[in-house]
């Protein structure tokens, strides 16, 4: 007796690939099918398939028949979900037919489900973080992100190398605009960029540290590149974790900025945050480099931006010492964009794109553009101190899957449940008991 | 076949290519490109339902029917569906269907809380870029384990609600009881399991309802199970990969990757149907106050719609949690081939006069109409000048240099503005100030920065407009 599966193999791959490529198959050819099944099966004996020999053959008859059935339902099968009318049937095979009410199996058809094989012949670069007393600088940790070979947590096909990356956002810039919610847990430290960066990280887990220099923006305070270097300095002395620096969004400020800082401060791998299409690339990239740091180069939305500028960036900076960010948009505010960009490029680098293989960051923080973030709502969608968390979360957790490396967030519990969800998502794909809910009183 | 692999020109190949326009399209060729983008019927092809055409109606039939089987939950008005996708990543086609939320009442709650719950379930309703989302679906559970007692709460559950039911018990006997009194609604059967599936399996055929197949955690039987419906005569399968509580998630995220990636993507055999999601396992845990099961619930819920769970039960019904769930709902089963925008104009709101405020946002829908309700709800007469930033928000606009001064003072000009009001003052979104210096300079108008958020414009027209600023 052959295994079933080899019937069924022969049966699904002939057949059913001639069904899908050509021109309606005769019924006939079924039989052929059927017949060098049998011949194969019993060794030479051949000779058509009858009815009751099926009959006596268990549970095989059952995979036999209902492969011909599927063959029916291919030529005549159910309504589709456009809501076409079903195709006219054809007649069922003659001498298959009359043996079909018998054939309900009885008991279960043994089956083994396929894994699907990551065929990439790329893979993400890895990019490390900050530096340690041994490796030059000053920091407790350094952080390596990126190395993926897979598609974000496909465990089945390779364990995640490396686990991506938290930062907490400071501003040294006490009134930015912060929602209620996220400024209950930092009123006291707005004055203190330092005091701010260290609350975050001792008391909210932060693994890194973004710090936003918005006093630089020239419709802010215009505050000059040195007052920068000096708060970066601060923010150094009080944290032991890496950090980024954000400049204000004026292309030659933040240069002149990051010139300050990269040239005055040596050795601990800053992630400049960031570099744009519309900077000075060469000058921005030099400072990068000269000075061994990392930089993430911002597009808006737009994997073929993406490309352009990582293409412009090679001619300066090593590919390692290069993240991508092609912007976050909130749940609910684009960021179905902001997903698909990220999967689109993740899915590119995987597929060999040399130019789009970086880990990726996002501005998570942008969740809370969103006003069902933070905006009183009926009493129904109350309390927004929890609405605002989640809607961070939520918006973490949907790039994470999209393959982002490094998150720049916002709110102490968003952070605490993104990192919490990474954890769980690394570890291995250990046997899992089922879960038993039908008859729990919840 | 995958959708992404089928070009116009081998539909049209086996088309009549009469171009006979009955179809409403110019010629076959027109009507071959929208069957590719499923947004046309075959049946709309008048001589391609012709008797002498039947062969390549099966063909085409073949061709263009989804990866995952589409199946109708309910009857009616309410009926809806799930499924019916055909690729595995959102970009490389669309998806078709939202997965369905259902809510979870059991046999043994109280009047009070059953009814509080399906109350929700009809009620809920958040209004969105113009659309109005909802709730889906009742899953009334069987925690009593009692024939008469699922009868009864089946019997309220279809008394209080239109919407389609989920009946849920893995005891044959108790689920019989539940399908006398609603299995004339085709509600979604839960579950034919490998202990119960020919008792499971007899009960969907009489009833004509659609049945889960449920194997948590092992899906070579679960593909056993779906095959063994089929042979059986089952023809709607849902396929139950089990869900697991929230420190499971690798293997949950594991699961659905492996169940659509193989239907999808490998066209693999028996494995191509919706699959059910639980985020409400996260309920099933002990010793979790209720805002932490919530908070899992909703991570859980999550998690399903970002990763193809076609329909989903969930417990909490607190809004701050499933206002994320349907938001992203809403955002990852949008269409990825139309742009999210709208119209870039000069929209009029109320009787505005010459004196009338011009306000200025970008053509990105989701921007467009929250600014719009603020304007409308705000009832400020006024003008809104929706400049063109290729879809996109106003912060990412700016940054990315979609929108700027020059494509403002191009919008002003070509919008004939000045025509409109007396004055010459404009007021920008508060995320684009740093647009201000120029855009007077380009355009001529004094410039105004307004409010970051346009629930701040009623506010700011109020105490800030006026039409001739000093300068």
């Amino acid at each position: 007796m052959a295994k079933p599966k080899d019937i069924e193999l022969l049966l699904n791959k002939d057949l059913l690939e001639k069904l899908a490529k050509f021109q309606a198959i005769e019924l006939e050819d079924v039989e052929i099918e059927l017949e060098e099944i049998e011949f194969s099966v019993e060794g030479g004996r051949g000779g058509g398939i009858s009815s009751p020999l099926l009959a006596r053959m268990g549970f095989e008859f059952a995979l036999i028949r209902d492969s011909a059935n599927r063959i029916t339902s291919l030529l005549g099968g159910p309504a589709s979900p456009m809501g076409m009318p079903a195709p006219q049937p054809q007649p069922a095979a003659p001498g298959l037919a009359p043996a079909a009410p018998a054939a309900k199996p009885t008991e279960l058809i043994p089956e083994t489900m396929g894994v699907p094989v990551g065929d990439y012949p790329g893979s993400i670069v890895e990019v490390k973080l900050g530096a340690t007393r041994a490796e030059g600088g000053t920091r407790a940790t350094s952080y390596v992100i990126g190395g993926e070979k897979v598609l974000p947590f496909f465990n089945f096909q390779a364990p995640m190398l490396n686990k991506p990356v938290i930062a907490l956002d400071v501003f040294d810039w006490p009134k930015v605009p912060l929602s209620k919610a996220v400024k209950m847990h930092f009123r006291e430290y707005l004055e203190d960029t330092a005091e701010w960066a260290r609350v975050c990280v001792d008391k909210y887990g932060a693994e890194m540290i973004n710090v936003h220099l918005l006093t630089i923006d020239p419709l802010i305070e215009d505050a000059p590149p040195k007052a920068a270097l000096k708060t970066v300095e601060s923010v150094l002395e009080a944290v032991d974790v890496p950090l980024s620096i954000g400049g204000c969004g004026d292309p030659q400020k933040d240069y002149a900025v990051f010139k300050a800082i990269c040239e005055n401060i040596e050795g601990e791998r800053l992630l400049i945050n960031s570099v744009t299409l519309d900077m000075d690339i060469e000058g921005t990239a030099r400072l990068v480099k000269d000075h061994d740091n990392c930089v993430i180069a911002f597009t808006s939305m737009d994997v073929n931006k993406a490309r352009e500028l990582n293409r412009k960036l090679y001619d300066f900076v090593p590919k390692d010492q290069i993240l991508m960010d092609t912007t976050t948009a909130a749940l609910g505010y684009g960021l179905d964009y902001a997903f698909t960009v990220m999967e689109r490029c993740r899915i590119a680098g995987l597929k060999g794109d040399p130019e789009l293989n970086h880990p990726m960051s996002s501005g998570t923080t942008n969740a809370w553009a969103a006003r069902e973030a933070w905006m009183k709502m009926g009493p129904e969608f109350a309390p927004r101190e929890l609405r605002g968390p989640i809607w961070e979360t939520v918006t973490g957790m949907t790039l994470l899957l999209a393959g982002v490396d490094y998150f720049m967030m916002m709110h102490p519990a968003a952070v605490d449940a993104l990192k919490t969800i990474i954890n769980h998502l690394m570890s291995n794909d250990k046997p899992v008991e089922p879960t038993e809910w039908v008859s729990v009183r919840m | 076949m995958p959708a992404k692999e089928l070009s116009p020109i081998e539909i049209y190949q086996k088309l009549p290519r009469t171009n006979c326009g009955e179809c409403g399209e110019a010629n076959c060729m027109a009507f071959a490109a929208k069957l590719v983008n499923r947004e046309a019927l075959l049946a709309d092809c008048k001589p391609l339902v012709e008797p002498e055409n039947k062969e390549a109606y099966n063909e085409l039939w073949a061709l263009l029917k989804p990866a995952v089987k589409a199946v109708e939950l309910g009857v009616g008005e309410n009926a809806l569906t799930i499924g019916g996708e055909y690729v595995f990543h959102r970009h490389e086609f669309t998806y078709f269907h939202e997965p369905a939320i259902a809510i979870d009442v059991s046999d043994e709650m109280s009047d009070e809380e059953f009814e509080l719950r399906v109350k929700v379930l009809n009620d809920f309703s958040y209004e969105y870029i113009g659309m109005q989302l909802t709730l889906d679906m009742l899953s009334v559970r069987s925690t009593s384990g009692d024939p008469e007692t699922f009868a009864a709460a089946v019997r309220k559950a279809d008394e209080l609600t239109q919407k389609p039911l989920i009946l849920c018990a893995l005891n044959p006997d108790v689920m019989r009881k539940g399908l006398e009194v609603a299995g004339d609604g085709r509600p979604l059967i839960y579950a034919a399991t490998k202990d119960n599936w020919r008792e499971m399996a007899e009960l969907a055929i009489q009833y004509g309802c659609p049945l889960v197949a449920s194997s948590p955690q092992d899906l070579d039987t679960l593909k056993s199970l779906t095959h063994t419906l089929e042979a059986y005569g089952v023809e709607d399968i849902v396929m139950d990969p089990g869900t697991a509580p929230n420190h499971h998630m690798a293997a949950n995220l594991n699961n659905l990757v492996k169940l659509r990636w193989q239907s999808v993507n490998e066209e693999e055999e028996h494995l191509g149907y919706p699959i059910l999601g639980l985020p409400l396992v996260a309920w099933a845990v002990e010793e979790e106050d209720t805002i932490i099961n919530e908070w899992n619930e909703a991570v859980l819920g999550a998690l399903c719609i970002d990763r193809f769970v076609d329909v989903m039960i969930i417990h909490g019904i607190s809004g701050w949690a499933l206002l994320p769930q349907i938001i992203l709902r809403n955002n990852i089963y949008t269409d990825p081939r139309k742009p999210v925008s709208v119209e870039p104009e000069l929209v009029v709101f109320g009787e505005p006069d010459e004196l009338a405020p011009v306000m200025l946002t970008t053509n990105f829908a989701l921007t467009y109409y929250t600014v719009a309700s603020d304007i409308e709800s705000a009832k400020v007469d006024s003008y809104l000048l929706v400049v063109d930033s290729e879809g996109m928000s106003v912060e990412s606009a700016v940054a990315g240099r979609k929108m700027t001064a020059d494509t403002v003072a191009e919008a002003l000009a070509n919008f004939k503005v000045g025509d409109r009001v007396k004055h010459r003052h404009l007021v920008i979104p508060g995320r684009s100030a740093r647009l201000s210096g120029e855009i007077q300079e380009l355009s001529g108008w004094t410039v105004s920065v307004g409010p970051l958020d346009s629930s701040g414009i009623a506010k700011f027209i109020d105490e800030k407009w006026t039409p001739f600023p000093e300068e």
